[in-house]
Formats: structure tokens, sequence, C-alpha cells
């Protein structure tokens, strides 16, 4: 059964700001087929750098769906430099939380922002910088250090709900456990 | 509108005759059945002739069947009673699309006790690599064990005629006929298996109920070692109340056997064939003609099952999802992988199975239901566009 908030289920149904978006000036996309779950995020951009408009597709779960939906939420009206702290925790906020095994939903939607705040600024991210670590999902150990900062996660349960990585055929997790080790010694 | 029930390769409804026929068992008939008094002799006899009307389902004596607490404890007690019974041999074969009650058993037989296990792949509508089956059968095989029909498909195993070549080479053959008891038409004098697993929540009785049918002749070792109960074979006092259930639903599902092979069969084949032709990007997973007659699963490109599931829920429709996000995992389900079903529509794979309780007027609300439903999704979806898959 699904353990989601009726903030989660409502924005489900009812998504806001779904479909592309015509004029937009930014687009940042995440995920894939493959993966299970993917969003493409349209940003509208005015000359002061604030975003005017933000639309999402997304193939995925409900929480896939309703984390697109709260994104694009939060960050309209939103200046760059705003949105750009904007993390997956406070999409998970906006929807009164989400269950710890759907985590990688709200971490999918900052990623989105991410790059799409990149693709209006010229900037170009480097694809999956760092060793890949969990092949199912091509995760890195970039990636998962820095999800373990930002979030203090402590096991590769933790690691899985957030990223997915150890999560398809399970052959990584002694590697991200000891990626989380590292990030502790370091502390 | 009602609940509509379409997920009875889950679990089915307790039929009420089932309810009627247990109700005084739950009160004031709470005798043991081991005690020598009247009071509890009465309990015994019940079970007695429970016992009959389940082999009766399936054409076995009823000192062939053991009752167990459910379809996994009939496959486990399978499996460990078939390497007592033949310590020296150190390989086993399995298909790799069983329940995890057969595919984690084995795992665990080969990675802690040192079994050789052959997984039996699948083609692309699940049937199985019987060359492979048959060239993997040794002198070394304990026990082959293989699924009479697949839950999440549908599929099912020409299990006559492995029973048959297993035979001929004298190697031990144990079927989990838990989707297939009810649905099909099981005949153990006609099909020679050695052992055989049923569930009774699968078929209209209460849940904590299974069966191993154990053919005459194989020294069968306990897996619970208890008292005299089953004969020395299942140790605990009895679940007297859901084997009196359970016998009540083995007759009803023989009455209903026909019923299944026409009218749910038709109904099955209306959703089926509706969905397919009203939803473009759509397939069905698994052999259409070796299935089960109550069972469809249909995969839906560029769309999540769990969002599926979501959107029928709402209309009150259960059924359920090979999906990643249903599954418990992050991939979709080990059947569909093992079939190679592309991930395109794997991930939206929907299940429905039916029981004789369905009926037309709820196969109209689940197209009604889900037609929108999936063009919902895909309206929203970045691999979704002019009506196809980009």
């Amino acid at each position: 059964m699904w353990d989601y908030t009726d903030k989660v289920k409502e924005h489900f149904l009812n998504p806001r700001n779904g479909g592309e978006l015509e004029g937009a000036n930014a687009v940042g996309e995440t995920g894939s087929l493959n993966c299970g779950d993917a969003l493409k995020l349209y940003l509208k951009i005015n000359e002061n750098e604030r975003i005017i408009d933000a639309t999402f597709i997304t193939f995925g779960c409900a929480s896939a769906v309703a984390s697109s939906s709260a994104l694009t939420e939060i960050i309209k009206g939103m200046t760059l430099d705003e949105a750009s702290k904007v993390t997956n925790d406070d999409i998970s906020d906006y929807l009164g939380g989400l269950p710890k095994a759907k985590m990688h939903c709200s971490v999918m939607g900052q990623g989105a922002l991410k790059k799409a705040i990149a693709d209006y600024r010229g900037i170009q991210i480097l694809e999956k910088p760092g060793e890949l670590i969990c092949e199912c999902f091509e995760v890195t150990d970039l990636e998962i250090i820095e999800a373990v900062k930002a979030n203090g996660l402590e096991t590769t349960d933790d690691v899985t709900n957030y990223l997915k990585a150890g999560g398809g055929c399970g052959q990584c997790l002694d590697r991200i456990e000891a990626v989380i080790e590292s990030v502790k010694a370091k502390g | 509108m009602k609940t509509v029930y379409t997920d009875n390769n889950a679990t089915t409804k307790v039929a009420d005759e089932v309810i009627e026929e247990m109700l005084p068992y739950f009160g004031e008939l709470y005798g043991n059945p081991s005690s020598m008094h009247t009071f509890g002799g009465q309990v015994d006899a019940k079970i007695v002739e429970a016992r009959q009307r389940v082999a009766d389902l399936i054409n076995a004596d009823p000192e062939e069947i053991i009752f167990t607490s459910c379809g996994t404890e009939s496959d486990n007690s399978a499996i460990y009673a078939a390497i007592k019974a033949y310590p020296e041999k150190k390989h086993i074969i399995t298909s790799n699309v069983e329940h995890p009650a057969i595919n984690n058993l084995y795992k665990q037989l080969q990675g802690q006790q040192g079994y050789e296990v052959t997984f039996v792949p699948v083609d692309e509508k699940g049937r199985l690599d019987l060359d492979l089956l048959y060239k993997s059968m040794s002198g070394n095989t304990a026990i082959i064990s293989l699924m009479w029909a697949n839950n999440e498909t549908g599929v099912v195993f020409p299990i006559e005629e492995i029973a048959r070549k297993a035979n001929e080479k004298g190697i031990l053959f144990h079927t989990d006929a838990v989707q297939a008891a009810g649905k099909v038409d099981i005949d153990v004098k006609k099909i020679n298996v050695g052992m055989l697993s049923m569930s009774g929540h699968k078929i209209h009785a209460p849940k904590g109920i299974g069966v191993l049918y154990v053919k005459k002749g194989f020294k069968f070792s306990p897996f619970l070692v208890g008292g005299h109960q089953e004969k020395g074979r299942r140790g605990g006092t009895e679940n007297t109340v859901s084997i009196i259930g359970l016998g009540k639903a083995c007759q009803l599902a023989k009455e209903t056997l026909p019923v299944m092979n026409t009218i749910v069969r038709e109904l099955r084949d209306y959703l089926q064939n509706e969905l397919l032709e009203k939803i473009p990007g759509s397939s069905v997973n698994g052999d259409l003609e070796q299935r089960l007659p109550n069972t469809v699963s249909i995969g839906f490109d560029a769309v999540e099952g769990e969002s599926i599931l979501l959107l029928l829920d709402k209309e009150d429709i259960c059924a359920s999802s090979g999906s990643a996000c249903t599954s418990g995992s992050l991939e979709p389900s080990h059947v569909l992988m093992a079939m190679k079903v592309p991930f395109k529509s794997a991930h939206g794979s929907i299940r429905f199975s039916l029981s004789h309780y369905n009926t037309k007027q709820e196969m109209d609300h689940i197209i009604a239901t889900l037609v929108p439903a999936i063009e919902k999704l895909r309206a929203m979806s970045p691999f979704w566009k002019d009506g196809k898959m980009i």
C-alpha cells in the first residue's frame, strides 16, 4: 500500500504545471526509461534572472510526478540564485514528506533544476564525473559522496533510497559502504 | 460502484459457503481432533471429509494430502524432503521465473550447502527452454521443481511432458501448483508428479492454509518435526477451521473449473482485447495460448506501473504491477526481466487476475478507467509524443 501524504496524492492526481513549455529558455533532464523514472524540466527565465514560468514532463511513479509538480510550484517566481539553493528536502517538505524509499524522486527534481540552471547560464555540467560505482543506475562515487554529506546518510539503504544506487543487482553494496566510510573518516 | 477485485492471483475472496462451513469450528466445536473423546472426534471426522475433498480436486488419495500453513511451507517441505531422501545427489533444477518460495530457497541451497543449481531460462513469451531442461537432468539431480503456472503472466508450463521425462530418468519432480489449482484440471493419477504444492487463499479459502501432495511410496521427512499429526509428516496441532474451509473451497473449485475455462476466460479475453484495441503501445506479456484462463499481464509503453495502479485504485479497481516501484525493489519483476520484456513496457506492466465473481460490467468499468488513465500519464511522459513512443 502507498504510504503517501494526502499532498503527494493530490499533486499526483492534479499535477501543477504539467506539459512542455513554449518559449522555454532553459531545460534540465534527469533519469532514463531504463531506470524507471525520468524528468524533463522547462523554465522561462526573464532578463532579471527570475523564473517566470516552469513546467515538467515526468515518467515515473506517483511520488516522481508529485515531486516534479511541487518543484515547479516552489521555484516559480524565484531568482536563479534563490532557485539554486532549493534542495531535495525542500521538495519533500513541500509535500509533507516522502516515504524513505521514494526520496530519490525528490533528488531527481533537484538534479533537473541544477541542470536547467546550468543550461541557462551556459555552464557545461560534466556528465557523471567520478568513478562509476553502481552500474545498474549509473551512479558515481562523487554523487554518493555529495548525497551522503548533504543528507547525513549513514547506511547503504539510505544511499539506495536517495540515489537508487545499490538497488538493482546489489553487487556494488560493498563499494557504496566503502564510500560512506571514507566520508565518515574525513569527518 | 463497489470494489472491482481483479487481483485474484494475489489472494481471493473467501467464499460465503466456505465461511459458513467454518463458522461452527471457530466457536462451539473447538475440540482437538487428536482427542479421544467424542467432542474432539467430531472435528476429526470433519477433517477426514476435508482431506477427501482436497484429494478429489487433484484426483489423489486422501493419505497423499498433507496440510501445511501456506504454499511457501509446502514448497520448502518438498525441497527439504527431496534433498534428505537423496543426500548423495547434489544437483537441483528449477526455472528462473519461480516464486520466491522456491527461488530464494534454491539460492540458499546453492550458497550455503554447495548445491549445483540449474535455473532453466524462459523465452520472451515466458516459455521454458525444454531442451536445456532435459539436457540438464542427470543421475546427480535430487529434484526438479517447476511451477505449473506463473503468477505474474499466467503462462503454463508443459507439466505433463516434463513429469514424463523426469520419470523416465528416475528424478523426483515437484510442482508448485499454487496458481494452477482451481484454474486448470489437475489429475495426479494422469500426470506423474512426486509432490505438488497448493495454497488455500488462492482458491477462496482463508490465508494460512496450504497443501502438499506427496505421492505414495516416497520416503518423506517432515519439515516441521513434532507430534503425530498428519501421520508424523507435519507436526503441530491442526488448523482445524482452515482445513475445513479449504475442503469446502476445493469442492467448490472442482465445480467452478468449467466456469473458469468458459465464462472467466471470455471475460479475460474481452478485457484484454478491448484494452489492446483502445490503447496504442500496449502488449500482452507471455504466451497467449498456454496461459491460465483468468490472467492477463499487459505492458503499456512509456508509463509507469505504480502511477497506473494509483489511478485505478482511485476508481476502486484492484490490480497489480510488475513495475519497479511496486515490486519493493528498484528493478522490474524478475519474471518480466527473465522474459527480456523491454524496459519501455516492463515498467508499465499491469496484471489483471480474475475470478468467477467478476462481471462484464466490471470489465467495462476497468476499460473506461484505464483508457483515460494511460492517456493522462502519457500526456506528461517525456517518452510519448503524438501517439507514439519517442
